[in-house]
């Protein structure tokens, strides 16, 4: 069941297959040109209901998701029909998303609604109870140790608090992830790639201290260098500017979108603040309890009348 | 309840013996983390010389004091070098050794590594396609399995070192006759398992300390208990391995 739509349509809504989170009779035809796409609620309830704390019943779940082209060319990455549960705590609900190509996606939601789960799963740090995760066209849940690490080395994935080695300096962080991937890396290349890396980011002058010696920002800005010094073709961010104070939030929201045209990197963003989706996005995907909820840009969503969505911008 | 702890108890011993025999298959894999190796003997070996040294010391000093009145009343003050050559090297050296390696290094590694672990850095290496095992587990793992035996072999010869200072607070011998002395009485089956069994002393404090870290959970609770479970288990190993190495030994013997 494929469904196109052309750019001109300034909503980049999902076809019923990759929202996923209700029966397609309930959400086909619902959005309107100009209105978010807010998918019904995991039981069948509309959006604007608070949908009940419990899991939402799989047989509701699309069998078959497929995304589809909207005139950015093909996805690179397709997740279809993700589960994750924690024992007896259901983290993930069916999850149905794509990224083009050169894109931000901005994933929205409020903590414990399973955003930080999903970009996990991208990247084998937790394994999917059901679904497919596709990247470059291959399933990372069919991926062996090395095929896995293969697939890492052109992801780049920074994290809430940047997980800088705490024993290394700033240049040993960034020359660590060349030292085991780029053996036949000269000592001067490797120094100009870390030089040009922090000069992207501006902090050429760090380049000697610990990282305990840094501030929020800058650890941040650092953690960003190391990882982009592989050149990964996708970017995930882990909360980027949680904890970090207006101005240096705007300054991180602002690095992620330069990077994002100098190094034409698809990115997606885990974020609860509407400040830094609203500078990073191209495209917002809200999750609740698990599931994909809504999606459309930040306009569109601002616009919307549904209580829970418009919580997130008063 | 019965059944739900034993099930945990048998999970979490097949976890770290899956843990430990991945330690044997990777070992043996290129990258060597030759840089990281020394590092790692650097601290392990080198930063524990101080300690190592004075309780060798101390050890041998203790010996000969408590030993003399008992040797002085059969009149063989003259097997004093003999008696404690052979406790020290046989057993106290390495045993002493590796109880103070479990306390110094296994919990500076169950801590390292939980650290690590509750900051998200052996995850930022995993995403990073960096083995987080080889080049933290092996590396810490080889450098227990070869400093441990050196210091142990360190700890034996300032603890004679000691006797011999002890020995001269009584009575009058030359550093060459107290040594001497000492030899005399050591044979190979002494000296041998003696060393070997301080490898294996040496391997299980770093790969415990290791595991410990390394699955340590969420928060920052758990890296206490990560460095204080790493003490517990791997001296009590310790002692596992001394006791079989004791029976093996008699069986040589």
């Amino acid at each position: 069941m494929k469904e196109e739509y052309n750019d001109t349509d300034p909503i980049e809504k999902a076809p019923e297959e990759t929202t996923g989170t209700a029966a397609p009779d309930e959400t086909k035809g619902t959005a309107a040109p100009g209105e978010p796409t807010a998918t019904a609620a995991p039981d069948g309830s509309s959006p604007g209901e608070t949908p009940p704390a419990t899991t939402p019943d799989p047989n509701l779940q699309p069998t078959e998701p497929e995304p589809v082209s909207s005139g950015k060319g093909e996805p690179i990455i397709v997740i279809k029909g993700l589960y994750k549960s924690f024992k007896d705590h259901n983290v993930l609900c069916g999850v149905d998303l794509y990224v083009y190509k050169g894109e931000n996606l901005v994933i929205l939601g409020k903590s414990g609604s399973g955003k930080s789960v999903l970009i996990k799963c991208m990247v084998g740090l937790e394994t999917p109870d059901k679904g497919t995760i596709e990247i470059f066209g291959q399933d990372i849940s069919r991926l062996n140790y090395d095929e896995l690490n293969a697939m890492r080395v052109r992801i780049g994935f920074l994290f809430q608090n940047s997980a800088l080695y705490d024993s290394m300096t700033v240049r040993e962080n960034l020359a660590f992830p060349l030292r085991q991937h780029k053996k036949t890396m000269t000592r001067e290349k490797t120094e100009s790639t870390i030089m040009e890396m922090l000069d992207n980011v501006g902090l050429t002058d760090s380049i000697d201290q610990m990282p305990s010696k840094l501030s929020g920002g800058q650890s941040k800005r650092i953690g960003l260098a190391r990882t982009l010094i592989l050149r990964p073709q996708v970017m995930l961010y882990d909360e980027p500017t949680t904890g970090l104070d207006t101005g240096t939030a705007r300054g991180i929201s602002e690095l992620i979108c330069k990077m994002k045209d100098k190094y034409k990197i698809s990115s997606i963003i885990i974020t609860h603040d509407m400040p830094s989706a609203k500078i990073t996005a191209d495209r917002i995907v809200m999750m609740r309890d698990g599931a994909v909820y809504a999606e459309g840009s930040y306009e569109e969503l601002e616009r919307s009348d549904d209580e829970w969505i418009k919580s997130f911008f008063y | 309840m019965q059944s739900s702890l034993n099930k945990t108890f048998f999970y979490n011993a097949g976890d770290m013996v899956a843990f430990m025999a991945r330690f044997f298959k990777e070992v043996f894999k290129p990258p060597y983390e030759l840089r990281e190796i020394l590092y790692q003997c650097y601290l392990v070996g080198y930063k524990s010389t101080f300690l190592i040294g004075l309780t060798g010391f101390i050890m041998g000093v203790v010996l000969a004091i408590q030993t003399r009145p008992s040797m002085a009343e059969f009149g063989a003050i003259s097997l004093i070098p003999g008696m404690v050559s052979v406790s020290v090297i046989r057993e106290i050296g390495p045993v002493i050794t590796a109880i103070i390696c479990a306390g110094k290094i296994g919990s500076r590694m169950g801590a390292e590594l939980g650290s690590m672990r509750v900051t998200e850095q052996i995850d930022a290496m995993e995403v990073s396609a960096i083995n987080p095992y080889r080049y933290l587990v092996v590396t810490r793992t080889l450098a227990t399995t070869l400093m441990v035996p050196l210091l142990a072999i360190y700890a034996d010869i300032i603890a004679l070192y000691g006797g011999y200072i002890a020995m001269n607070i009584h009575d009058k011998t030359s550093l060459q006759h107290f040594f001497v002395a000492a030899m005399h009485h050591l044979e190979f089956i002494d000296v041998f398992p003696a060393i070997i069994k301080t490898f294996f002393f040496g391997w299980v404090i770093g790969i415990i300390g290791c595991y410990k870290g390394y699955n340590a959970r969420r928060g920052t609770e758990s890296v206490g208990i990560a460095a204080n479970s790493a003490v517990v288990a791997s001296s009590l190993a310790v002692f596992i391995i001394d006791l079989i190495a004791a029976q093996v030994t008699d069986l040589i013997s």
